[in-house]
């Protein structure tokens, strides 16, 4: 026990004429509040009781959802302008990452060989199928645009390892294929690609 | 021990407080006065041991955050200038990432102690389950705590566990963007975690004065499991259990200061020492030793949502505990089968810390290759881990459930004080090799 009261009494709620059936005083102070709330009768005091636990309802409800949004992100962070890349910098069976809304952006400049493997693999029992052609723009398949986290739980996977010759991501095994097709372990989808446009021969602008 | 006080005011100035403000008899009620079961063993001091380092942690963090800039540009660098600039600042800082450590070691502890003695058990329900809650907030504290420092696993750390809402299904991208604060773990994202790390450890304290409020209403559990009777099964908290806890508390201490003074990043992993980069994950990533377990579950399961649903599943399964468990005895002192699966149960949960903390293809016997089945390498740290995890939920939803209905348990003593004042009389047949008797 912690806290003792000492001879407390409840609080008189009750006043004689709510037990009495006075019609008018049921709806003034003194009335019985667990009359109405359960009664068969409804009464001024129901809808007051009503209305005054759905207007505090929408109160707290009207308070509360600024304070849960404002975890959202905010109007900067939303604002993040897109990203200009000159492909040039990339020589032929290298990578390049960069940093694009808080995220590793791969820009793989593939070899023929790589991309045959891709293409090869088309048909290929996949979690994720896709043919490797609508994950590079038209006439641009040397270029693949991915961004870096694993679809599983984020991590960064790394060029060169794996059984697929892709990428293999090192926290939980998943291995992904030389067009970013996740091939085994536990992503459940393939490496996304971004939205991003060629704006010159040389020139790819992401986001 | 609701409604009876033995307190009396001595002095006039205690009669007036009494009057007003009845502290000194709260506090002498419930920790000089107190009727506690007098056949307690050492296990439970754990509690004691717990109070004290909440009380470490609260005073040791609240420094630290003088100190510390939750800032992506100088975390990492007001953390290494609390190492080697502020005064002290190390010993702080090492008994705050220590202390930690010590907290869950005591907290696992007072965990398998509840479960061997039955303390889940009614009247006990939401004494355990209120646990359960303290629990489950230590873990959100722990992690929000390790992401700070902003090293190499405290980032992908962050990215991996807030990945984890991500494969809920729908509403899983707005709630990972929410948490972040962006579109990725950065700057927002570190801000509200500082914040938050700020705040629970005070939910915490705020849960756990319920639990010892619930803990005051029931009364304590006790080894042999049967309720207090008499007065003559019960000792006053003072001066005898203040005395087993402060003898525990001081052997605590000396590993606690063991690690802080001798190997202060024993527990901890090197890469956080590396200040974060998001373009690159380091090669072995792990969580802190007491989340391994639960991370050896999720990755026990090929499925991301499956094995995230699991790995939450085994925590909430401790929540439901007390109406799985359908026997009338509630200690495994007088229930030998079930207290073999039970430390069967401790073994596997030791096997999933083991797992958690290694590669997924790993082998558990090196060099041995026989143990291939169809497609399954049954000589792999993933498939250990999948019949550890498999043993963890059946220990509850099977072996709990089916054992209390199927056993029958040994004699109990009538009393508390009955197997201590006639031994050989009550004195059951298991109980001598039972390894409570160390207390």
């Amino acid at each position: 026990m912690f806290w003792r009261g000492r001879g407390r009494t409840a609080p008189q709620w009750r006043s004689p004429q709510a037990k009495g059936g006075f019609k008018v005083a049921d709806g003034v102070a003194g009335a019985n509040p667990e009359n109405g709330a359960g009664g068969d009768d409804p009464s001024r005091r129901d809808f007051i009781h009503i209305a005054a636990g759905a207007a505090a309802a929408g109160a707290a409800v009207t308070i509360a959802w600024p304070l849960v949004d404002q975890m959202n992100p905010a109007g900067d962070t939303l604002a993040l302008a897109s990203v200009e890349f000159d492909l040039t910098k990339v020589e032929l069976g290298q990578s390049v990452t960069i940093k694009w809304r808080g995220k590793p952006l791969f820009i793989r400049h593939r070899t023929g060989a790589e991309i045959a493997a891709a293409i090869k693999d088309d048909n290929a029992p996949m979690r994720d199928p896709q043919t490797d052609e609508v994950r590079h723009k038209p006439g641009k398949a040397e270029w693949l645009v991915l961004i870096g986290t694993c679809t599983h739980l984020g991590c960064v996977p790394t060029f060169g390892g794996g059984d697929y010759q892709g990428w293999f991501c090192p926290c939980h095994g998943s291995h992904y294929d030389t067009s970013g097709r996740i091939r085994k372990g536990p992503a459940p989808t393939n490496l996304a690609v971004p939205e991003y446009a060629f704006v010159s021969d040389t020139m790819v602008k992401v986001g | 021990m609701s409604g009876h006080s033995n307190y009396v005011p001595k002095t006039g100035f205690e009669r007036w407080l009494d009057a007003r403000l009845p502290v000194a008899r709260l506090a002498y009620d419930s920790l000089i006065d107190f009727p506690t079961p007098k056949n307690l063993n050492y296990w439970y001091t754990f509690g004691g041991i717990l109070a004290l380092c909440l009380g470490i942690q609260l005073a040791t963090g609240i420094v630290l955050a003088m100190h510390y800039v939750p800032h992506v540009d100088h975390a990492f660098a007001s953390i290494e200038r609390i190492m080697r600039d502020v005064n002290y600042g190390w010993l702080v800082r090492y008994m705050h990432s220590n202390g930690a450590s010590m907290f869950f070691i005591a907290v696992y502890a007072h965990m398998f102690r509840g479960l061997y003695y039955g303390s889940y058990k009614a009247p006990r329900e939401l004494l355990w389950i209120l646990g359960c809650v303290i629990y489950l907030l230590m873990m959100a504290t722990a992690f929000m705590g390790y992401v700070l420092p902003w090293g190499q696993m405290s980032f992908h750390g962050a990215v991996v566990i807030t990945n984890l809402f991500g494969a809920l299904p729908i509403i899983g991208e707005s709630i990972t963007t929410w948490l972040w604060g962006g579109f990725a773990v950065d700057n927002a994202t570190l801000n509200r975690f500082f914040s938050l790390h700020y705040l629970m450890p005070f939910m915490i304290a705020g849960v756990v004065i319920l639990h010892i409020w619930a803990l005051h209403v029931t009364g304590n559990n006790n080894p042999t499991g049967v309720q207090v009777q008499s007065k003559a099964d019960t000792v006053p908290f003072h001066p005898y259990y203040t005395v087993k806890d402060g003898f525990a508390i001081a052997v605590f201490m000396l590993m606690f200061a063991a690690f802080v003074f001798f190997n202060p990043n024993a527990l901890g992993h090197p890469d956080n020492y590396i200040p974060a980069n998001p373009l690159v994950t380091p090669a072995h990533i792990v969580p802190e030793w007491y989340f391994l377990p639960f991370y050896a579950i999720l990755r026990a399961v090929p499925d991301k949502l499956m094995g995230v649903l699991l790995m939450f599943g085994a925590i909430a399964v401790l929540f439901i505990l007390p109406w799985l468990d359908t026997s009338r005895v509630r200690s495994l002192r007088y229930r030998p089968t079930t207290r073999m699966y039970f430390f069967i149960f401790v073994v596997a949960c030791f096997v999933l810390g083991f797992c958690g903390g290694r590669l997924p293809d790993e082998h558990v016997i090196p060099g041995l290759k026989t143990f291939q089945l169809l497609d399954a390498d049954l000589n792999s740290m993933v498939w250990l881990s999948r019949f550890a995890t498999a043993y963890y939920f059946a220990y509850f939803l099977i072996v709990l459930p089916v054992m209390g209905l199927s056993e029958t348990p040994l004699d109990q003593p009538k009393s508390i004080s009955e197997p201590i004042l006639s031994p050989s009389a009550a004195l059951p047949a298991g109980a001598a090799a039972s390894p409570e008797k160390r207390g």
